[in-house]
């Protein structure tokens, strides 16, 4: 599969095809449309630092700016939190849950 | 298949599996939208006429159900059921539709499929329902179809709207109900579906008729007792209508049958456990028992007050009927039988009093299973127990049982 990688000056927004529900501390990420899961009824449980993430995806930060809102939250090095949320929003884009701001 | 492993931020999860699904309160709602359909079916039990002005008045509005369908999904439902009635008739279909979906639920769409038109098709293909929807057919030409539906149309719509979800590839599965207008069809039927879905699939069978829920009609009530199969009839067309149906009936058995001794309690089903709201938003016990005792408006009360207080009322409930409690009470054919309070409610306006023609195909069944010699009586026999176990086949964990039971729903059972 040709895989995009996620870019640190894009803004990346979630997409249409997809809904986020809070089921107790969980947020579940809930396709709507066929072939984002490998599976029928699969779906996407973020951990908190995941939903920390997809909360910052407001559509005016970039990944770089989303990373930085993340350092003021954790006191992990900035090298993890770059290869961590990259690699997070790189899965993201593959599965089409994130998209490119256009 | 992706051998990808999960990210330490995101977790893969199937839906029916997820832990955090399988502890929420809730994981399915019944929604009967409308009474109203736009067929007349001789042998419904629920429908009221299309324009019918005083259920349209009565029925939630659109914001009423979307604050429903807000606390279910809050409860954690993952899907929700729109019936009818035909559900496609209120004018609000799509927008409820698309709410729901909006909440992370999927739907299963129950319907006549004669108004799945091109618009409706496209939303459905756009936005898929995440559930087969469920089309009922009821002949293969239009005087066959209008006997049933007693509408002249009715026959060419629902094949325009099979031919839409076909051509936008909508998973769907096909229903029949045998009635006597239609009994030259069924083989018919069977041919068609084949053909329609590409192989042989086992179409849903509604093979017992059920009286109205209402209980708003005697009339209509003697017509429906009138169309219904023969118990041995209805016994033998269950039997054949599902490929290898002793061998799934066995698995059922091993994995349903648990012999419980005499028992008393009436609701030892799910009832109440998920919510079945009426098109008035009345909540019921399930979808087919509408005693108006047992219902409780959620204009109101809270989706999770009223189904915290039914489902607790609904557990203590016991038979007091003396013909249930010499029969139902102690009968070892209890989980093979569709015998219910939503059963006898419309036949006897009780709960707990036995309806004699599901008694009568459970016995035919029973006797194709070899449980049971003919003429003989399960609540009679001591060794229930170990007749249902020297029956039941342990070694099926794979064998589909899902609609094998005679009502066709299979869903009734804990």
């Amino acid at each position: 599969m040709n895989e995009q990688t996620a870019e640190l000056d894009q803004v990346y927004v979630p997409t249409r095809n997809v809904v986020a529900r809070r089921i107790e501390k969980e947020l579940i990420i809930v396709p709507l449309v066929s072939g984002i899961g490998d599976a029928e009824d699969e779906l996407y449980s973020l951990n908190e630092t995941g939903e920390q993430v997809w909360k910052l995806l407001d559509g005016k930060r970039t990944l770089e700016q989303v990373m930085a809102a993340l350092c003021e939250l954790y006191t992990a090095d900035l090298e993890v939190i770059r290869r961590d949320v990259v690699g997070l929003m790189t899965e993201l884009l593959r599965r089409k849950i994130v998209e490119t701001r256009s | 298949m992706n051998e990808r492993k999960d990210s330490s931020y995101v977790r893969r999860v199937q839906m029916d599996q997820a832990p955090v699904f399988a502890a929420q309160q809730l994981h399915h709602i019944d929604i009967e939208l409308t009474e109203r359909c736009n067929n007349r079916c001789v042998h419904c039990n629920i429908n009221r006429p299309e324009q019918d002005r005083g259920a349209i008045e009565r029925e939630l509005s659109t914001k009423e159900w979307k604050s429903i369908l807000d606390q279910a999904a809050g409860l954690g439902a993952i899907s929700v059921r729109f019936t009818g009635g035909e559900p496609l008739l209120r004018s609000d279909f799509v927008d409820l539709y698309r709410y729901a979906r909006h909440l992370g639920m999927r739907v299963l769409l129950f319907t006549n499929a004669r108004l799945i038109r091109p618009e409706i098709g496209a939303l459905l293909e756009a936005l898929p329902p995440g559930e087969k929807l469920e089309v009922s057919i009821y002949g293969m030409g239009a005087q066959t179809e209008s006997a049933v539906t007693g509408v002249k149309a009715s026959h060419a719509q629902a094949m325009a709207g099979v031919r839409e979800l076909k051509k936008r590839k909508i998973p769907f599965v096909l229903k029949w109900t045998p009635l006597p207008f239609n009994a030259e069809d069924r083989v018919a039927f069977r041919k068609w579906v084949k053909k329609v879905m590409g192989k042989d699939v086992t179409p849903g069978l509604n093979a017992l008729l059920e009286l109205r829920g209402r209980r708003d009609s005697e009339g209509a009530n003697r017509r429906i007792r009138e169309m219904r199969l023969a118990p041995q009839a209805a016994a033998g067309m269950i039997r054949a209508w599902h490929p290898q149906w002793e061998v799934k009936m066995r698995a059922f058995m091993a994995r349903m049958c648990v012999p419980k001794g005499v028992d008393d309690r009436l609701f030892s089903c799910g009832a109440g456990r998920e919510a079945s709201v009426d098109a008035y938003g009345k909540l019921q016990p399930c979808l087919l028992l509408r005693d108006p005792v047992l219902t409780i408006d959620l204009r109101e009360h809270t989706l999770e007050e009223a189904r915290r207080d039914l489902f607790l009322s609904l557990r203590e409930c016991r038979a007091v009927h003396p013909e249930y409690l010499k029969r139902c009470a102690r009968c070892f054919l209890r989980d093979l039988c569709e015998q219910c309070p939503a059963r006898s409610w419309p036949e006897h306006g009780r709960l707990d009093r036995p309806v004699e023609y599901l008694c009568q195909v459970a016995h035919e069944q029973a006797v194709q299973l070899g449980l049971i010699a003919v003429g003989e009586k399960a609540w009679n026999v001591k060794n229930g127990a170990a007749r249902l176990a020297a029956r039941a086949a342990a070694q099926l964990p794979d064998a589909d049982i899902s609609g094998i039971m005679a009502g066709g729903e299979g869903k009734c059972h804990e």
